[in-house]
């Protein structure tokens, strides 16, 4: 098995002492992340992605999807203790896993969310592993038109997933296409959308939005809704755990239907969010016990998380196999594969083999640091969640124009991270989505030069999208996940009427 | 969670602001296809022109805004509800508006400076702390960040004239 022996050079690659310690560093860092209002797994990435700017790119990835994994982990931290989700994806787990902590048995709670994010974890890395050579070697025969129809795929698979109103999914994606347009085009050389504002030559970096978007708007809400922290006592001794670790095996079917789903979810992009409620939703209506979910089943606290951290791993497979992210977080980390100059995508699978199997083997490894740090550290956190929000908000106000500063060591990437603020604010209230936003202002340039290129081959025909069985399968499907909120809203109307 | 949404005066309500945000969406969208068009989006001699791609993204965009502003024209029951209520508006502009302060500050100050005052200000306004208590975290907390980013990952922070004072700009 060829990918046996990748993994293990792989292995070779990741164990070294800096790269282990790098490990440590960054899921601390990400758990912190994870629990701490206004940060998450995308804008927590994006802030530190500077500091790794001066490293070598095996070791910054390492140390970033490590954040990653800490941010995972901690979404549960704050759910389960204080019944508010850190993290999006960790809505479902409140709802079993508050009950939990209120009966007394929050070690419990938290020993499930964390030995079910690790099963599902390991679970989607198993698939990377053995999956995403087959799709690498499969996507070397792409050509633009190939490309672009990926693209296409990916951003109609995000309207067709919207669960609120479509036309606010593609006014947003829209927006940070527009967004991604700015400044100097690299074909005809001319100057886009800048208005005669040296700032925007550039453009805008996707990085400053996210930081924006979800940091400074996130931390306007929480504010919002006013921040007495009342949460259960935090302590997980040993009984605990094993009493914990004994129970769990009951639920392997369920650990195994939440991997399937969050895996699923996470390649195609939907994200760690609604894999998590799906994953919820299907565990109860297959559990025994699924009339009682909501009152403190373990069950109901393995589902979701199993779901989430399958997700968000798997995520990372389009985005290293193909250049395409799944979700905001994986977007950040393809921001800084080309920030550290290699670009992601099939040819990464042959030219970068250390790199591509050094972090491969660097998420088993990652995953098990973090399940180590958070048994081990949650009294910890949650202390750190018992400070004031008076001293935690300014303090996440300063990092954020830290990070957002860093990026280009400009001033005004500054200020343009206090608008993107106020718009993530306003859009969040309004059920504007976030990530295809900031997922077009990664993948708008490329997606448009495949486009051009693939028109450029054509003479201008979009039949071109259409002219062989591949690309046109994979454009149809994306017609069909464009029209599909269109689609299931006749279904509905028609049952209505029925 | 909100313990003070019984009776609470709507500072601007959903519909207000849906319609607000979806013209802002529209002139966005128009701004691009006019700027595109001013660059060309038609078919050159060597390919699709500059404007081409961006052009048919704004239309996109402002189509996507007008299905928005009739939806929530029409949407009389969620339009009805507040968007943000008086009292929660002023607990955002209570962070907001010294957070754009404090971005200003930076400016003149350098980071530490700036970001001492804020920590500072922020905890004796809103958190009600003593100056005994809030300049000590403020400075650690800056000690800290200058450890971490200009010390360890040696990437450059913000600086201004205190910086200069002691020779580290």
């Amino acid at each position: 098995m060829e990918e046996i022996n990748s993994l293990l050079h792989g292995f070779s690659v990741a164990l070294t002492p800096f790269n282990l310690m790098l490990m440590f560093v960054g899921v601390v860092l990400g758990v912190l992340i994870g629990v701490l209002p206004g940060l998450g797994g995308a804008n927590g990435v994006a802030i530190l992605l500077p500091l790794t700017f001066t490293m070598p790119p095996t070791s910054a990835i390492i140390m970033l999807s490590c954040i990653y994994w800490g941010a995972l982990f901690g979404g549960a931290i704050t759910s389960i203790l204080f019944n508010i989700p850190g993290e999006p994806w960790s809505v479902a787990t409140t709802f079993d896993g508050y009950p939990l902590a209120q009966k007394g048995r929050a070690g419990h709670a938290l020993t499930a969310a964390f030995t079910s994010s690790f099963i599902g974890a390991l679970i989607a890395v198993v698939v990377i592993t053995f999956l995403s050579p087959v799709v690498a070697s499969f996507a070397l025969k792409f050509g633009p038109p190939e490309y672009f129809a990926v693209y296409f795929l990916t951003f109609a698979a995000f309207v067709g997933m919207s669960k609120g109103q479509a036309w606010k999914t593609i006014s947003s994606m829209m927006i940070g296409f527009a967004l991604a347009a700015v400044g100097l085009d690299s074909v005809t050389g001319q100057l886009r959308l800048t208005f005669g504002f040296m700032e925007l030559l550039q453009g805008f970096d996707f990085l400053i939005a996210v930081i924006g978007l979800f940091g400074i708007g996130e931390i306007l809400l929480t504010l919002e809704e006013g921040l007495a922290f009342k949460g259960a006592n935090a302590r997980i001794n040993l009984k605990a755990v094993i009493e914990t670790w004994r129970e769990l095996p009951r639920y392997w079917l369920t650990s195994l239907r939440s991997s399937a789903v969050g895996c699923f979810m996470g390649i195609v992009p939907g994200g760690a969010t609604p894999a998590s409620f799906m994953a919820y939703g299907v565990a109860k209506r297959f559990s025994k016990d699924g009339d009682r979910f909501g009152t403190g089943q373990v069950e109901g606290v393995v589902a979701p998380e199993t779901a989430a951290h399958a997700a968000g791993t798997s995520a990372l497979l389009p985005m290293l196999t193909l250049g395409v992210p799944g979700s905001p977080t994986a977007a950040v980390l393809l921001g800084g594969l080309l920030i550290w100059g290699l670009q992601p995508g099939p040819m990464l699978f042959v030219e970068q083999k250390d790199f591509v199997w050094g972090l491969i083997a660097s998420m088993y490894l990652g995953n098990i640091a973090g399940l180590i740090v958070v048994l081990t550290t949650v009294p910890l956190f949650a202390a750190i969640l018992r400070i004031p929000f008076s001293i935690i908000a300014p303090i996440i106000l300063v990092i954020c124009a830290i990070g957002a500063y860093t990026v280009h060591t400009s001033m005004f990437d500054v200020w343009l991270m206090l608008v993107f603020g106020v718009v993530g604010y306003v859009f969040k209230k309004l059920d504007y989505p976030l990530a295809p936003l900031v997922l077009a202002l990664v993948l708008g340039d490329r997606a448009e030069s495949s486009f051009r290129q693939a028109l450029l081959g054509s003479q201008g025909e979009l039949a071109i999208f259409f002219s062989n069985g591949l690309v046109g399968t994979i454009m149809t499907l994306g017609i069909l996940m464009l029209v599909w909120p269109l689609v299931s809203a006749a279904l509905a109307r028609l049952r209505k009427a029925a | 969670m909100s313990e003070h949404s019984r009776h609470e005066r709507a500072a601007v309500s959903y519909r207000t602001m849906e319609l607000v945000v979806a013209l802002v969406i529209f002139v966005f969208g128009a701004i691009v296809v006019y700027d595109s068009a001013r660059i060309g989006a038609q078919w050159g001699d060597d390919g699709p022109q500059g404007g081409y791609f961006p052009f048919y993204i704004g239309l996109l965009t402002c189509l996507s805004a007008v299905i928005i502003f009739a939806k929530a024209a029409f949407d009389a029951a969620r339009g009805r509800k507040a968007f943000v209520t008086t009292s929660q508006l002023a607990m955002v502009l209570k962070l907001f508006v010294p957070t754009v302060v404090f971005v200003g500050l930076i400016e003149f100050t350098g980071i530490y400076a700036a970001s001492t005052i804020f920590i500072t200000f922020f905890m004796i306004w809103l958190g009600k702390y003593s100056w005994v208590k809030a300049v000590p975290v403020a400075i650690a907390v800056n000690l800290a960040l200058f450890l971490l980013f200009e010390v360890w990952f040696k990437v450059p922070l913000p600086k201004g004239p205190i910086e200069a004072a002691f020779g580290l700009a």
